[in-house]
């Protein structure tokens, strides 16, 4: 398989806190790959690190054969790489066909000139956008709330708009901060469902979980962290089988 | 409520546009003040209201707009409205080499480091720079524009000059609104780092909004020198980048009606109250501090706040 994105022994210190510490792992095109560990793992700056918010101070990121270190974010996003974020970031006062048409924005051509003089080639291009973005927002089935302004959505479909938007960008590789966070059972069924939807569409996930049912379910491969360094990484069973994994996981067993 | 909003819109295009035929010339004097003014926040809503930049300094892009059009009349004789894109583009440039190396400062500070902007430029000018200013003098003789042959004097006249370019901003200005650009700059008010995150380059916008609203201002600036024919430096003073923050925020960011609101409100009504001379400001500054603890959404809001 080829890989599409691989991290080489990435470390990053905040002061004193070593957050993540020599760890390198590799996502193979096409795969569902989770990145897993307790709190505090350091599971987000590695995706902070990967989406150029923050800088490696020793590592090597590549994607699809090319390294993105010095890269600022949005150049990585035009690269391929979309994500959500742990805590979700919308833009609140704006409509869902808003936030999602922030996707759409790096593809568009037309400036300031061409927007004040109504040029043909800019209308045709809004139009366009509003069109690609509504395919996205009924791709998560939220076609019913274009015009609904984001903070008044509920919970589960703020984090599905938040798909939507980075989907919007058209990206080879999708890293979800996670996505089933406060969601219900069934919110969360239907996130599922959306994974492998977005998955045949041809885009690599790479997720971060806590919901251990939904990562067994949908992931192909496991990442465990642990105390920024990196504990194991292999299939959902293997990973389940780790002493290591258990350990960190659930304390030393007591039992003999 | 939004029924009605094209018809109250044409009534008050039709009012504005009749209005010189029944007012004497000093109330269409204060008519000319709200219109520059309006158009001076309009600008400035481009950066504070859309987005979320806050300036504190945009008097220093006035003036910049309004020297430069004022020396290129007095020294070279260019005839005062050539040099509205020029002043424009003196006022953008400038706006973008000092925005540059602070745009990635956020809220307050941002605001501090404007401030000291706007008093740099406005002690430079009373410092005679380059010897082009003229001292707290300032510049005089600057000469009547003229339209195609008609030469214009009057207040009056003044009017339809200025009520025309509110106009035509108001125009393009909600074209941008409606646009990728417009997305763009709401999308780093709202949250900078999701804007980054979907590709956005936040400090190209960041500067795009200086740079055009600091141009717009400028032309704002010509107009000014033009009416005035004389300009020093007392009329860009700190007070006026105060005033101008107060409008976009009292009429509501983002907000193209509030800000109208709000421009003939703070402009027009201390000149309503005249006789109250000493008090008007203590009812003023009262006005301002209710506002903003029962509608700090301001007066109109923008959709969806």
């Amino acid at each position: 398989m080829v890989n599409l994105l691989s991290l080489q022994h990435l470390t990053k210190t905040f002061g004193g806190l070593t957050a993540v510490k020599d760890v390198s792992f590799t996502v193979e095109k096409g795969a569902i790959v989770g990145l897993i560990g307790p709190n505090g793992a350091g599971k987000t700056t590695v995706f902070n690190l990967i989406t150029g918010n923050y800088q490696p101070d020793r590592g090597q990121i590549t994607f699809a054969d090319t390294p993105l270190n010095g890269l600022r974010t949005h150049r990585i996003i035009m690269r391929g790489i979309a994500r959500t974020f742990q805590n979700i970031r919308l833009f609140q006062q704006l409509t869902a066909l808003e936030n999602v048409l922030a996707g759409c924005h790096y593809r568009m051509r037309s400036g300031i000139v061409a927007t004040m003089l109504r040029l043909p080639a800019q209308r045709r291009e809004e139009q366009q956008a509003v069109e690609r973005a509504q395919q996205e927002l009924a791709f998560v089935g939220l076609n019913s709330h274009a015009l609904t302004v984001a903070k008044n959505l509920s919970y589960g479909d703020q984090r599905r708009l938040e798909i939507a938007r980075a989907l919007a960008t058209e990206p080879r590789l999708l890293i979800l901060d996670e996505p089933a966070g406060g969601m219900n059972e069934q919110e969360t069924e239907g996130l599922i469902g959306l994974i492998g939807r977005i998955q045949q569409r041809g885009v690599t996930i790479l997720l971060i979980e806590h919901d251990m049912r939904l990562v067994m379910r949908v992931c192909e491969k496991l990442v465990v962290l642990e105390h920024g360094g990196k504990i194991a990484e292999g299939s959902p069973d293997q990973a389940r089988s780790n002493p290591q994994v258990i350990e960190a996981y659930l304390g030393v067993e007591d039992e003999p | 409520m939004k029924r009605f909003e094209p018809f109250a819109i044409a009534l008050f295009a039709a009012l504005l546009a009749v209005a010189p035929l029944f007012l004497n010339t000093y109330q269409v004097d204060v008519l000319n003040s709200i219109g520059l003014y309006a158009l001076l926040a309009l600008s400035l809503n481009l950066i504070l209201g859309e987005a979320g930049l806050f300036n504190m300094g945009h008097a220093a892009f006035y003036a910049i707009g309004a020297y430069t059009a004022a020396i290129l009349n007095t020294r070279y004789q260019v005839p005062i409205l050539w040099t509205l894109p020029l002043s424009g583009l003196i006022a953008g440039l400038f706006a973008l080499a000092v925005a540059r190396p602070v745009v990635h400062l956020r809220g307050d500070y941002l605001l501090i480091v404007t401030i000291g902007v706007g008093e740099i430029v406005r002690i430079a000018l009373v410092n005679d720079v380059f010897g082009l200013t003229g001292g707290a003098n300032g510049i005089f003789g600057i000469s009547r524009p003229k339209l195609f042959g008609f030469v214009i004097r009057q207040p009056q006249e003044f009017y339809y000059l200025i009520w025309g370019f509110v106009a035509l901003t108001i125009f393009l200005f909600l074209r941008i609104k409606r646009s990728r650009f417009g997305r763009a700059l709401n999308y780093l008010r709202e949250d900078e780092v999701a804007a980054e995150g979907s590709g956005i380059n936040t400090d190209y916008y960041k500067l795009a909004a200086f740079g055009l609203g600091a141009a717009w201002a400028g032309m704002a600036g010509t107009l000014f020198a033009a009416k005035m024919t004389i300009i020093s430096p007392e009329s860009f003073s700190f007070w006026e980048s105060v005033v101008l923050f107060m409008i976009v925020i009292l009429g509501g960011a983002g907000s193209i009606a509030g800000i109208l609101l709000a421009a003939f409100l703070v402009i027009g009504l201390p000149e309503l109250f005249r006789e109250f001379a000493g008090a008007r400001m203590l009812v003023f500054g009262l006005v301002m501090m209710v506002m903003m603890v029962v509608r700090p959404q301001g007066l109109l809001p923008a959709r969806g706040r």
